[in-house]
């Protein structure tokens, strides 16, 4: 059995660890998070600069052609650094889109730009509340155009093209959905900047008015297509949660060693010691989950779409219990705004919503272990 | 990243295998796969006797105390042929139960302390099943403060004089040798004053009475000695170096990986997709599949955890510290899984008879069975303390009674 | 048992709602009754200035801080006429925010501890709104731990001088007075070494910072020291005997009986019976109702938990311990309900504008506010430490430092 990563692979994340330590101190950050930028711009050059961008992406195509095991490497870091780039949005969903279902000549446009950090791309999904759901799919397609609101959209504002989910059709089944790529700086798309409680990671209305649209696979794909792209951004966006998650333990473990109260650190209370211990439960049932979902992803195995919820979920937890309690154990200064524990607060929150909230991959969940059981 | 064995792991594997296939006793297979939780009990037998010969069997064939040296009963086999035993094993391994305490601790610390002579007397029958051994460690006085029990040892000549009361031994009653943690000094530090010794468990003086349990069961004994002699040549480690000796037993216990721990979730998985609510199968409810959802993540976070450490091994490394939550999560979550399966079952869910109750009252007896497992082998706190201080690197709690002592400390709260 | 009040209550209760009629500023009502978390802020104008304006009036009409004394600017009010008031007066009660801590903290220290000048020199005004005052206790290194605080005052003649820093001092930038808590020897045990005092905010060398918080709000400060100069005339209680003084400061803190404490589950029941998911209504849906279902009995059994402590004051007793379980109960009710309602929102949960969703971003900003419930006016460990050591008579955690002089403590943990 060889259930870990390879020395390569753990390698490659020591690399990424010391490049997000260089390239995006908290400082970097703050600077998205203060509204000064709607993105870390140089970091993004750097990260495709450093082949991160692409690391999945076939050399064919512009990438560095390793696979998903080392994009969850990256993954992990990125999440670890809180990193203020449009990466889940352009690598995990975008570029996933594009090798599940991309045409020849647009992987070679799209992924190509991708990889050398030229374009960002984003999935527009959801059209308000609500979770996944072919039925909640109301933005048209006809001639070729598309016309209909997408809200929220990750980097939607940001974004130089967009994977739309659309409707083609009026059957009620999964069938009446198609994706089409949309290059957004041709017009016929107006964007607009939403507020959300993670201003580091921007979120998007985005109109279309008889957008000019091609297909993206096949039509009537649409569904399925999706299905397989949210799993795959499910495993690889746990992985970013993991490495929040142990960002956020590390930093209340180094607080309650540092800080003295009533004459000891902190960290000798039984109270605060239990808190952090049951922090570092969480985070290592998370991680032990995202490692099956990286084998399933890796190898595309069958176990997919059950270890991909089953990270989700795990994950999901992981970086909420350990940002709001990173917090309870700083205290006050954990509640200022000087501190970065709001920072993983706020990242656990959204990332906890973005593919579709906890409850939605409960249900998932369960419904893929019930079709394996009965199969 | 796979889950393929190595070469070498895969002929073990195969050779394990065909041997098992062709010697195990499957008359009984069925019924232990069965019984996954608390006791595990055959109906037509008694268990003692088929576990006594399964664990004769293998070691006449070489694999028993797979990892042991050869010359103590073992094979001199690496951690992950140990491991992959255990997964070929399956539901046989569920009848060594009655030998994971002398296998895991006694074995062990017999192996780390004994003389020669005595390691070559005493650890082959141990291995075969031939002897069982039982560990005396716990008191009324010291559950999770083990080091303040006070079961009195006194040198006279070459023996040694016991007189006190151990608790919660398991298999007291069936066990031919037992290791015995003792006070031998009263007047020093708690933990500078005990004596670890091996002792034959029927030697005059020593009295077991069962504990009857919360759950109503017997699994565990009240052991009271009465001026019983052990020999001077029965010591482990220096005289008041106990406490040192026994963390060797200690450590082991709570190092058993690929030893799954049970969670209750197989069961309630398969539960809820067998029971009909007043608005259809127990699994389509909304509410149902989210706890479902919660549980099965944990059981499989701790499934993967096991199967890094299991890797690990494979590659002839230190497996990390993440096993250590094992029990921790296992503990409270087969309580919470027992007390929703009767919450799905109404009030019928009060029903514990086999006829009655819903899966043959299964989850009633997880229920009462539940606040043992967090409290046995390492409460949750004690778990928390060792993860905090030992993982995290957290400062230990503040000890009162470090350096008073023993006789000095206090021994009632008020 | 009933929940009806005795004669004299419910004329009380007549005169008080008759009033309020006729004087409460009824144009804020709908505006007061909207705002249920976080700061509350009205469109158009300072919250201070209504705030001032309301409790002129109640004041002028004997209704300001009821049960103190008529000489200090009170009404000389029971207990439950205090309660009785505040179940009438209540939306407008949100516009006294600015005077609780003057009110609730400040006045009772100055009443047990100042000369009877200064109490009707500064009472009346404090009562009337006219003069606000802050409390001036924690600081960078002794948040949880009060008595680890820093802030040195040196005795020059007549006068003390002022150095050092405080912080979360909530309305700080607009407070005419403050309790001021400082270190008058290093030199003795940490709690033997503090005095308190009453300031001028305004004096020479004090000045104010607000605290960006965490949910992008401003509503703490930090007040710097620097030389400020206080008249001894100003001491309140002993020189050295501050942590008693303080003690009474604490105490009406954590005993604020009737005045209800935000848990979210109004918001958020009413929010899932009104929200569409893909399914249908929310509160349909199995899963969101077993959630709902637990919070609505937590914020039931706070409800009747005071209503118990009411109920006491009525009868002249005194009300028992149970009321300590408020905050640590809602705190983090706030953050799972904040939490699972974005959840219903799915994808679109993360979006906080206005008029993005239709509750205006409310439980977003709940979120966000959330961490500070658990934290604020004790962190939940504090009250757990509370309740076990208050009500169920529980040790205290070991004191390492209660004999060592304060200059001795460690101040870093490595």
């Amino acid at each position: 059995m060889n259930f870990d990563f390879s020395d390569e692979q753990k390698q490659m994340r020591d690399e990424a660890r010391k490049f997000l330590t260089e390239q995006c101190p908290p400082k970097a950050v703050r600077e998205v998070l203060d509204g000064k930028a709607p993105y870390d711009k140089a970091l993004w050059k750097g990260l495709a600069e450093m082949g991160f961008l692409g690391v999945a992406i076939p050399e064919e195509f512009g990438g560095a052609g390793a696979g998903h095991l080392e994009l969850c490497v990256i993954a992990e870091e990125m999440g670890r650094a809180n990193a203020p780039v449009p990466f889940s949005s352009t690598v995990y969903l975008a570029a996933e889109a594009l090798l599940l279902a991309g045409s020849e000549a647009q992987k070679q446009k799209w992924l190509r730009k991708i990889a050398s950090g030229e374009a960002i791309g984003t999935l527009a999904l959801f059209e308000g509340k609500g979770n996944p759901s072919p039925k909640a799919i109301k933005l048209q397609a006809s001639g070729g155009t598309l016309t209909g609101v997408k809200k929220p959209v990750p980097d939607g504002a940001i974004a130089d093209f967009a994977v739309v989910a659309a409707r083609t059709g009026s059957t009620g089944r999964d069938s009446d959905i198609s994706l089409f790529l949309v290059d957004l700086k041709t017009g016929g798309v107006e964007a607009k900047s939403l507020t959300n409680v993670d201003p580091t990671r921007g979120q998007a209305e985005l109109t279309f008015n008889n957008a000019k649209a091609e297909p993206l696979g096949a039509a009537g794909d649409g569904w399925s297509i999706l299905t397989q792209v949210l799993d795959r951004a499910a495993v690889l966006l746990a992985f970013e949660q993991v490495g929040g998650s142990d960002r956020a333990l590390e930093m209340g473990r180094d607080y309650a060693l540092d800080r003295i109260a009533f004459g000891r650190p902190i960290g000798s209370f039984q109270a605060v010691k239990h808190m952090l211990a049951d922090m570092y439960v969480s985070a290592t049932l998370a991680r032990s989950n995202c490692y099956y979902g990286a084998w399933a992803l890796s190898t595309n195995a069958a176990e997919l779409p059950e270890a991909a919820a089953a990270a989700r979920i795990s994950a999901t937890q992981a970086f909420q219990h350990c940002s709001k309690n990173n917090i309870q154990v700083h205290g006050g200064m954990g509640f200022t705004w000087e501190f970065d524990c709001h920072m993983y607060y706020r990242r656990a929150n959204a990332t906890a919503l973005t593919l579709g909230s906890l409850s939605y991959w409960e249900d998932q969940l369960i419904d893929r272990m019930r079709k394996k059981n009965a199969a | 990243m796979n889950f393929d064995d190595t070469p070498q792991e895969a002929a073990f594997r195969a050779e394990a295998r065909a041997w098992i296939q062709a010697n195990a006793p499957k008359q009984y297979e069925e019924e232990l796969r069965k019984s996954s939780l608390g006791r595990t009990v055959l109906k037509g037998a008694n268990i003692l006797e088929v576990a006594k010969a399964w664990q004769k069997k293998k070691a006449d064939a070489g694999w028993a105390c797979l990892h042991w040296p050869k010359e103590y009963g073992g094979r001199g086999a690496s951690p992950i042929e140990r491991v992959i035993w255990q997964q070929e094993e399956g539901p046989f391994g569920k009848l060594s139960g009655m030998f994971i305490i002398g296998h895991g601790m006694c074995g062990p610390t017999m192996m780390a302390f004994a003389g020669e002579e005595q390691k070559r007397k005493c650890l082959p029958p141990l291995a075969s099943g031939e002897k069982i051994w039982c560990q005396l460690f716990s008191e009324p006085a010291g559950g999770s403060d083990v080091a303040g029990l006070r079961t009195r040892a006194e040198r006279r000549g070459d023996e040694w004089i016991i007189n006190g009361q151990k608790i919660w031994t398991s298999g007291a009653h069936y066990s031919d040798y037992g290791i015995l943690l003792t006070r031998t000094d009263p007047t020093v530090p708690k933990h500078k004053g005990l004596t670890m010794f091996f002792l034959d468990m029927k030697s005059p003086g020593v009295e077991v009475r069962p504990i009857k349990q919360a759950s109503g069961q017997s699994d565990f004994n009240e052991v009271y000695f009465t001026d019983v002699v052990i020999p001077d040549s029965q010591r482990l480690g220096a005289v008041n170096d106990g406490w040192n000796v026994s963390l060797t037993t200690l450590m082991n216990e709570r190092m058993s990986i690929g030893a799954g721990v049970a969670t209750g979730f197989p069961e309630l998985f398969e539960f809820c997709n067998n029971l009909m609510l007043g608005d259809g199968p127990a699994i389509e409810d909304r509410s149902v599949r989210s706890k479902l959802a919660n549980y099965a993540v944990k059981a499989s976070g701790l499934r993967y955890t096991s199967m890094r450490a299991i890797s690990a091994l494979s590659k002839g490394e230190r497996p990390g510290p993440e096993n250590s939550i094992g029990k921790l999560v296992a503990g409270s979550m087969v309580q919470e899984v027992a007390m929703y399966a009767l919450d799905l079952q109404g009030a019928a869910g009060v029903l514990s008879g086999p006829d009655d109750a819903e899966v043959a009252g299964k989850f009633q007896a997880m229920l009462l069975r539940a606040p043992g497992t967090r409290v046995e082998g390492g409460t949750d706190e004690i778990m928390r303390n060792i993860i905090a201080e030992r993982v995290l690197g957290l400062p230990g709690d503040i000890r009162v009674d470090k350096d008073v002592p023993f006789n000095q400390i206090p021994t009632k709260g008020r | 048992m009933n929940f009806d009040d005795t004669p004299q209550e419910a004329e009380f209760r007549a005169t008080a709602r008759k009033w309020i009629d006729a004087n409460a500023p009824k144009q804020y009502e709908a505006e007061l009754s909207k705002s249920s978390l976080g700061r509350i802020r009205l469109e158009k104008e300072e919250i201070v200035d209504v705030g001032k304006a309301w409790q002129k009036k109640k004041a002028e009409g004997g209704w300001a801080c009821l049960h103190w004394p008529k000489e200090y600017g009170g009404r000389g009010a029971s207990p439950i006429e205090k309660v009785i008031w505040q179940q009438e007066e209540g939306v407008y009660g949100k516009l006294t925010q600015p005077f609780q801590i003057g009110e609730g903290m400040c006045g009772p220290t100055v009443m047990a501890f100042g000369s009877e000048e200064h109490k009707r020199h500064y009472l009346p005004k404090l009562a009337s709104g006219e003069h606000i005052w802050c409390q001036l206790f924690s600081e960078p290194a002794g948040g949880s731990d009060v008595a680890g605080l820093r802030t040195r005052a040196e005795k020059n003649g007549d006068n003390w001088i002022v150095n050092g820093q405080k912080i979360w001092t909530s309305g700080a930038h607009y407070s005419d007075y403050g309790l001021l808590i400082t270190r008058t020897d290093p030199n003795v045990p940490k709690h033997k070494g503090l005095t308190m005092f009453f300031l001028d905010m305004k004096s020479k060398g004090v000045e104010i910072r607000p605290i960006k918080q965490a949910n992008g709000m401003q509503e703490f400060n930090e007040v710097y020291f620097t030389d400020v100069v206080i008249p001894d005339s100003q001491r309140l209680g002993a020189v050295g005997d501050g942590w008693n003084v303080s003690l009474t400061t604490l105490m009406n803190e954590r005993m604020s009986i009737g005045s209800r404490l935000a848990t979210g589950f109004p918001e958020m029941f009413e929010f899932c019976s009104n929200l569409m998911t893909d399914d249908g209504l929310a509160i349909d849906d199995p899963a969101t109702r077993s959630k709902l279902a637990s919070w609505a009995v937590k914020a039931s059994g706070l409800k009747y938990t005071s209503y118990r402590a009411i109920s006491s004051l009525s009868k002249g007793e005194r009300p028992g311990p149970e009321n300590s379980i408020g905050k640590l109960v809602s705190g983090s009710m706030l953050q799972d309900i904040a939490t699972y309602a974005m959840d219903l929102q799915g994808a679109a949960g993360v979006l906080t504008g206005a008029d993005e969703e239709a509750v205006h971003g409310q439980f977003q900003q709940m979120l966000l506010s959330s961490p500070s419930m658990r934290i604020a006016g004790g962190t939940d460990e504090i009250l757990r430490n509370i309740i076990a050591e208050r009500v169920l008579g529980l040790p205290g955690d070991i004191r390492v430092d209660k004999d060592v002089p304060f200059n001795k403590i460690p101040t870093k943990g490595r």
